[in-house]
């Protein structure tokens, strides 16, 4: 069977951050998910921090470097990716955007994707259906439901609705929608151009 | 092989003096570096078409004519012409007049421009930047190969029994490249026609430039023009040069970090490492430049890009004496040893193109 990848886009910029945290905590819900299910997958974090030089210098250059290169390659080769991010500013923060916005525009279309955050108050809590939910929409990714935001009172526990009980649905309802799906290799326009005579047709 | 230098023609201050040259000073710079080209032993000079500050050279062929009268031997081209925003009536007349004037030493390149405002100007749309590249390129040979041209397409007002004039010199049209640096169409549309593909691959990583250009070579063959390795490649390249590359790089880095192309991003080490920018020895420059032979195969055509980020003039004259003295007869017998026999050592050239129409002549009289 072929191994399944998911990427774990972390855009925490503390160490140790809650948002690597979290990050951390949907990878191995997620593999485990995919394990009992008899799934061979590969569940790789891609830690933006690494990369937030490279990101300003491919915003002006218009190419990703080095690191960064093969970050990209990791989110655009997965079949479902998690997509993490601290708030900033009432949103997402300038860093994770920035990733986002160096992709290329097709690069998460049809792909599954489950969205979190993390913020230091619980009023932030909507910002996953506000602000990053329109993003991937635009970006044409298929969002699970159920997004998972962490305020700092989810890491102290007790809640009537547990941060693990949300992780668990969310992780399940990516993994489904994972493992319903076939692997769809990147499309690559140098591999396959456009017939010549087809341009002409349209033009 | 053959070796030129290709101008933006972009008016850029010197970030070490704070001067910022005229465009009377910018025009007349072009016109000495193009006559520099030629007296180093360069085979190429390439103007850029720009209708927009801080860039001056809005009219190539009016450029190009005054070369033509300036120098003896140098191909004349360009880098690009728009074919997007130039109706290609005006495009096909131009060039064949320049051909005309320059004795045939004429070819052009093809692009698209991506600056979006300008589209308009001119009554085009950027979204429709790939259809008019395809519509007004189709056109535009027909213009140069038929006398009597009847045409009907969606970018301009219809044709009925037109005949472009003056005829392209010898009857044989100047040779074409297209240039695209991202969009796959072009390759295709350039492999289609069997004419040459240039990748400016100067603010580019080796691999993109790799992808484009393999997907020229594949479809090339593909449309049955010959083997892959016989495509028409050419390349663009920037470079600085000092006897010590120390030097190069300390005087080089301060146009490197405030130039509006460059500036504010990596640093000058790590563009180099990403982009064919090489600031050193000539040595260095060769060595660096027969490596794009690795990334793209044998190739015909290589452009220098000097007069760029606000240097001086006498600076850039002194970087083209050092190519024509150090660099390019080194790379000219380096190139011609590793390459094939077989693979066209260089682009088809006015008298190429004569020579070959003739020779099909004689073929058909035969049958």
């Amino acid at each position: 069977m072929t191994t399944r990848k998911v990427a774990v886009i972390a855009a925490g910029v503390s160490t140790p951050s809650s948002t690597r945290m979290l990050a951390d905590q949907l990878a191995a819900a997620i593999g485990e998910e995919l394990r009992s299910a008899g799934v061979p997958a590969q569940v790789e974090i891609v830690e933006l921090r690494e990369h937030a030089r490279a990101l300003a210098d491919a915003v002006v250059t218009g190419f990703a470097a080095g690191d960064l290169r093969d970050a990209i390659r990791t989110v655009t080769a997965a079949d479902a990716v998690v997509a993490v991010t601290p708030v900033f500013a009432a949103s997402y923060s300038g860093l994770f955007k920035t990733f986002v916005d160096v992709l290329e525009p097709d690069a998460l279309a049809g792909k599954p994707v489950l969205l979190a955050a993390t913020a230091g108050t619980a009023r932030h809590s909507l910002v996953i259906e506000h602000a990053m939910r329109p993003l991937f929409s635009y970006l044409r990714a298929l969002t699970v439901p159920t997004g998972v935001f962490a305020a700092p009172e989810d890491w102290a526990g007790g809640d009537a609705a547990p941060l693990s009980t949300r992780i668990e649905r969310a992780a399940r309802e990516l993994t489904d929608l994972l493992t319903a799906r076939a692997p769809v290799p990147p499309a690559d326009p140098f591999a396959d151009p456009t017939p010549f005579e087809d341009l002409l047709a349209e033009s | 092989m053959q070796f030129g230098v290709f101008s933006v023609g972009d008016v850029t201050p010197d970030p070490t003096t704070g001067r910022e040259p005229s465009e009377a000073d910018r025009i007349q710079a072009m016109l000495a570096v193009a006559r520099k080209a030629e007296e180093v032993g360069l085979d190429v000079f390439a103007t850029g078409e720009h209708h927009n500050p801080p860039f001056v050279p809005s009219s190539p062929t009016t450029l190009l004519g005054y070369l033509a009268g300036q120098t003896d031997r140098l191909l004349l081209s360009t880098a690009t012409t728009l074919i997007t925003t130039n109706d290609p009536v005006k495009i096909a007349e131009d060039y064949a007049m320049l051909q005309h004037l320059a004795g045939g030493r004429v070819d052009l390149m093809l692009g698209r421009g991506n600056t979006g405002p300008v589209y308009p100007w001119f009554g085009q749309d950027i979204r429709d930047g790939i259809a008019l590249a395809v519509s007004n390129y189709a056109l535009l040979r027909r213009l140069w190969r038929e006398e009597n041209v009847d045409w009907e397409g969606r970018f301009r007002t219809p044709l009925q029994g037109f005949t472009a004039t003056p005829r392209p010199l010898d009857g044989v049209p100047p040779f074409v490249w297209h240039a695209s640096i991202r969009s796959p169409e072009i390759a295709e549309q350039a492999a289609y026609y069997g004419d040459g593909f240039f990748h400016n691959n100067i603010f580019w990583p080796a691999e993109h430039v790799r992808r484009m250009v393999a997907l020229y070579r594949r479809r090339f063959e593909h449309y049955g023009h010959g083997p892959a390795e016989h495509a028409i490649v050419g390349l663009g390249g920037q470079v600085f040069m000092r006897k010590n590359s120390q030097d190069a790089i300390r005087e080089f880095r301060p146009y490197f970090d405030n130039a509006p192309v460059y500036g504010h991003g990596p640093s000058l080490e790590e563009y180099m490492a990403e982009t064919p920018l090489t600031v050193g020895s000539p040595q260095q420059v060769i060595d660096r430049t027969l490596g794009f032979r690795d990334v793209v195969g044998d190739y015909q055509r290589q452009l220098f890009l000097v007069d760029h980020a606000g240097l001086p003039l006498k600076t850039v004259l002194e970087q083209m004496d050092i190519l024509g003295e150090q660099v390019v007869p080194v790379l000219r017998k380096e190139f011609a040893a590793l390459r094939p026999a077989g693979v066209p050592e260089e682009p088809p050239t006015h008298a190429s193109l004569v020579a070959g129409a003739a020779a099909e002549l004689a073929a058909e009289a035969v049958r």
